[in-house]
């Protein structure tokens, strides 16, 4: 396929496509950035180091790469799709083999210059994938279940190859990101339908399972869902990061305890406070309207994602955008829900506020692919 | 393959309105985000914020200092003292633990042994805990680690309160000493204060340290501080003090009772004075006593083993723990109670052969000559056992027991030290209870001259002694105030008994130290204004048997320690105005009156002179023994005296 099935009347070239780039989208991505800033700033207890500086390095880094990411035509990343998945899928394999284990689970493999977790780019892999896929896929096919079985196994694949890490949550995210494109793609709401059905019928099989001979999840896993369902069971081990969570988000109140204040945070009763639980030092120091402004900020760049998709006549460029608002979007709401008592910890980070390397630069990376859809589409 | 444009116009309305339900999905669950934050953050904020300050808020206690412990006359019996001892925290060490160690016992002496265990914990536990490296530590060395300061990072010097006992081993068992809260005392306190909880907070064990507990203790101070979640405290954010102890004033005159205890010696004894008016415990010693100051720095293996396995048990405080048979100390009691029940005049006589023999068996006499007539002033003099015999079967038990009762024998008198007890009056249904035996006539023979069930403390005797001199119900008292408010005397309630009775028996108990006859006689005193009245006694621990007492009875001296009969004395003086009361009880000591009643005689003496009484008050021919025995004492104590002060230097 080529860049004449456009029906194009005219492509910015050259430093013009900076002027169509999908600006509003930008900035709000740089504006949750700063945010990010100042929240590793007041955890470090008002200093730069040790996370601040690296962060903003790093997202100074991440925006650039999303800029030449945008300028590259957006038919480029749509041919290239399936050579990333199985990139990313043969990495998921190598970090099986040889990854370093963080956290009880397989996650990374040290390049030297950084860690990669081929678990968050497997994340956009999978949804360029499935945009190329249904880009090529004629109409009419999209619910035959032949040609619904494929997809299902391109997301199944990286999905089961996290699972083994194990990682929760990233293949909580993968499953959701994937479903997410193939709904949007057109395939028929019995499938989905199904899938809930079945997805209930494994709830209640994993619950069933525990403690048996064919118990389907570690107990790690089963303590956290214990955990979640009664934090107050366990409050000075599992519960206790949920409990101090929750209690630094409602000390917080309407208008937090002001910048740098925090109790909670500041006196380590929060845990990975910089990492995964970066909302609630913002919650309690900037109380209900610092939370609510972030959590709004978060929303209007879904808003104008879907906007940008819905207005793209390019197919791929469409599923590619509303794949990406997805995956953004199950950041926030999982590590919000997570952090608020509403779901376990699986351990998903705030997207470009927590600090972290590989989750922040395929998060902005995936947005320049975003953005070339925008400045590639056609007019 | 090139789509249709009707093809694309209808997938592209379906992604957008497939988009558009995905988006209302996401608006949704960011709707439910929204209202979560808003209940966690506006409706339940108050509470978050209560946990919040929780976890932030820590409050510590702040010991207060322990009430101080005086004798009559305001000198200190118990005090506090500071304490001082190194700590190091190893955050603060600047990372070589070992070098700044190596440095500090170059400075200051620490036993190799505890330099290691410091090194260890420093290293084994959690950066900011506080170990001390050196305990009891003296001032110089502290002097030294505060200049050094800058040399050693995370060492810092700490001063606390610890227990000191000026007075040492006079006090040991009156006062009783402090210790740390061990779990046992934990356990046996309910709602225990939250200061017990503090590590190594010091409590009474026992004595009146345990017994007044709560009064000297005093209420904790509070200091509110910021801590983080490993409870590393951050800042202190305002301060509560507490109320120290109050000051504890004892009845007993740290003179006489230093006195008393050094004439006891090293014997197996105890001795107690009583203010006869007010029931005042001027002296109220048992020896062998201890140093009480080993306890409070952690007594060794060795010294606890020491104490505990001496036979004269110096640990337990005789004088109000030790229950003796009285002897013929108790003749005082029979005959009262048949004066009183108007049985017997004094004028009446019994004669007395030596024994008295009833249904078969026999009686003796200590005389085994026997007495011949007696009335009541020579059968106490003399201490005649078949003429109390006569009373006791005139009246039986219940009129000899209740009349115990009445002067204070077999019941608990309400003294703070530890374990003190009732002693026995027997009764028949005591004698059921206890043995389930039924009472025999013999019983009361042998109650009447205070043997067989009979059994009274020192103290007891004491209180019967000041009974009997005063006609008052007087009760010791040891507390003369607690924080300046002077405590209830003992002074009592007229007993009800006749006074020509009393001023009879009186006459008798003068008669046993001032008549020729008396067995107290070699223990007399000669000054007119100080003469005493007492009565001895000799109370045997063992049964003699009829094949022994035919092939004459053994000696006590030949006797093994643990057998020999315990000695007795009790007395009141001056006899016809009488201010204290007295009784000694030497433990198998022999004879009443020649081991209990010279020390009695000396005891009362330096009570009534308030120092070492002049040679004149005793008979002629013991001066030159007395003068020799008084020089020994006054070196002994002057010997303490200098030990003392050394250890307080």
């Amino acid at each position: 396929m080529s860049y004449l099935e456009y029906t194009v009347k005219y492509v910015p070239t050259g430093p013009r496509k900076i002027l169509y780039l999908n600006w509003p989208i930008a900035l709000l991505l740089l504006s949750v950035g700063c945010v990010g800033f100042l929240m590793l700033y007041s955890v470090a207890g008002g200093s730069l180091q040790p996370w601040a500086e690296p962060q903003m390095k790093r997202f100074a880094a991440g925006f650039a790469l999303m800029l030449i990411i945008a300028m590259v035509p957006i038919w480029f990343w749509r041919n290239v799709a399936a050579l990333a998945y199985a990139v990313s899928v043969a990495l998921l394999f190598a970090v099986e083999l040889f990854g370093e284990v963080g956290m009880g689970a397989q996650r990374w493999i040290d390049l030297g210059f950084m860690r990669l977790q081929p678990s968050e780019l497997a994340k956009i892999t999978l949804v360029m994938l499935l945009a190329a896929y249904y880009d090529w896929l004629p109409i009419k096919k999209v619910s035959h279940p032949l040609w619904v079985a494929l997809p299902v196994f391109f997301i199944l694949l990286p999905t089961a190859l996290v699972v083994i890490q194990p990682d929760l949550g990233t293949s909580l995210l993968l499953v959701f990101a994937g479903a997410a494109v193939m709904f949007v793609a057109g395939v028929h709401w019995a499938y989905f339908a199904a899938v809930i059905a079945a997805g209930i019928g494994v709830v209640v099989a994993v619950f069933k399972s525990r403690g048996t001979s064919w118990q389907l999840l570690k107990d790690y896993q089963y303590r956290r869902i214990d955990t979640f369902l009664d934090p107050s069971q366990d409050p000075l081990n599992a519960g206790y990061h949920i409990t101090q969570s929750k209690i630094a988000l409602g000390s917080g109140g309407w208008g937090g305890k002001g910048f740098m204040q925090g109790t909670q945070s500041r006196l380590n009763f929060l845990p990975e406070k910089h990492t995964d639980f970066i909302f609630t030092t913002l919650a309690e120091e900037f109380g209900f309207i610092g939370a609510a402004s972030l959590l709004t900020l978060y929303a209007l760049i879904i808003i104008f994602c879907i906007n940008t998709a819905i207005t793209n006549k390019d197919r791929f460029s469409a599923l590619l955008t509303i794949g990406i608002a997805v995956t953004f979007f199950l950041f926030f709401a999982v590590n919000m829900l997570m952090v608020m008592g509403l779901a376990p910890v699986v351990g998903v980070p705030l997207p470009l506020v927590s600090y972290g390397g590989s989750a922040m630069l395929v998060l902005l990376a995936a947005f320049g692919m975003m953005q070339s859809a925008h400045v590639h589409k056609p007019r | 393959m090139r789509r249709t444009a009707k093809d694309s116009q209808t997938s592209s309305r379906s992604l957008t309105r497939r988009a558009l339900m995905l988006g209302g999905a996401q608006a949704a669950v960011v709707a439910v985000l929204g209202m979560r934050m808003r209940y966690l953050q506006v409706e339940q904020a108050d509470q978050f914020k209560l946990l919040a300050e929780e976890n932030r808020i820590n409050i510590r206690l702040i010991p207060p200092a322990r009430g101080q412990i005086y004798d009559r006359n305001g000198v200190v019996i118990a005090k506090n003292v500071p304490s001082y001892r190194i700590n190091m925290v190893r955050e603060d060490a600047g990372g070589d633990v070992d070098l700044v160690l190596r440095r500090l016992s170059a400075l200051v002496p620490i036993p190799p042994d505890q330099l290691e265990r410091a090194s260890a914990d420093l290293k084994r536990l959690r950066g900011d805990t506080p170990v001390t490296v050196a305990d009891r530590v003296s001032w110089d060395d502290i002097s030294k680690v505060a200049v050094n300061a800058p040399a050693l990072p995370g060492v810092s010097p700490e001063v606390g309160l610890s227990r000191h006992y000026p007075r040492g081993a006079d006090f040991a068992h009156v006062v009783g000493r402090v210790g740390p809260v061990s779990d046992y005392d934990l356990e046996r306190i309910e709602d225990p204060d939250p200061l017990l909880r503090i590590p190594r907070f010091q409590i009474g064990k026992v004595g009146v340290e345990a017994e007044v507990e709560e009064m000297l203790r005093g209420k904790a101070g509070t200091k509110r501080v910021e801590v983080n979640a490993s409870g590393r405290v951050m800042r202190e954010l305002d301060r509560r003090e507490g109320k120290a102890g109050a000051n504890v004033q004892l009845t007993v005159d740290h003179r006489l009772q230093d006195y008393v205890q050094a004439r006891l010696g090293e014997q197996s004894a105890a001795a107690i004075v009583l203010d006869c008016d007010s029931g005042d415990v001027l002296a109220i010693a048992s020896s062998p006593s201890y140093d009480p100051n080993l306890f409070v720095n952690g007594i060794s293996v060795a010294d606890y083993r020491a104490l505990t396995d001496n036979p004269y048990r110096p640990l337990v405080p005789k004088s109000v723990q030790g229950l003796y048979p009285p002897g013929s100390t108790f003749k005082m009691v029979t005959a009262l109670a048949a004066l009183e029940a108007g049985i017997i005049t004094p004028e009446d006589t019994v004669y007395c052969p030596g024994h008295l023999e009833l249904s078969g068996r026999k009686f003796h006499c200590w005389k085994r000559a026997g007495h011949g007539s007696v009335d009541l002033m020579n059968s106490l003099a003399e201490s005649c056992d078949v003429y109390y015999y006569d009373l006791a079967l005139k009246i039986g038990i219940d009129a000899i027991s209740a009349m115990a009762q009445r002067l204070g024998l077999g019941i608990r008198h309400n003294i703070p030290m530890s374990s003190v007890k009732a002693g026995v009056t027997p009764t028949r249904d005591y004698k059921r209870a206890r043995f389930a035996q039924d009472w025999v006539v013999g019983d009361t023979v042998n109650a009447s001259i205070g043997q067989g069930f009979v059994l009274a403390s020192p103290l007891q005797l004491a209180v019967m002694t000041a009974r009997l001199a005063t006609g008052r119900s007087v009760s010791p008292r040891l507390v003369k105030s607690i924080d300046g408010v002077e405590q209830p005397t003992g002074r009592g309630e007229p007993l009800g008994l006749d006074p020509s009775n009393l001023a009879k028996l009186r006459r008798a108990m003068f008669a046993v130290t001032n008549n020729r006859n008396g067995t107290a006689y070699g223990s007399r005193i000669i000054e007119d204004t100080f003469r005493m009245a007492g009565k001895t006694g000799t109370s045997q621990v063992r049964n003699i048997t009829e094949a022994e007492r035919r092939r004459g009875v053994t000696r006590n001296e030949d006797l093994p320690w643990e057998r020999r009969d315990h000695a007795l004395f009790v007395n009141f003086a001056p006899a016809d105005a009488p201010r204290i009361a007295v009784s000694v009880v030497i433990e198998h000591g022999g004879g009443g009156s020649a081991a209990a009643a010279p020390v009695a005689r000396d005891i009362t003496l330096q009570a009534l002179y308030g120092d070492t009484p002049p040679l004149a008050a005793y008979p002629e021919k013991d001066r030159s023994r007395i003068k020799a025995q008084q020089e020994r004492l006054q070196r002994e104590r002057q010997a303490r005296e200098d030990t003392r002060d050394r250890g307080r230097a």
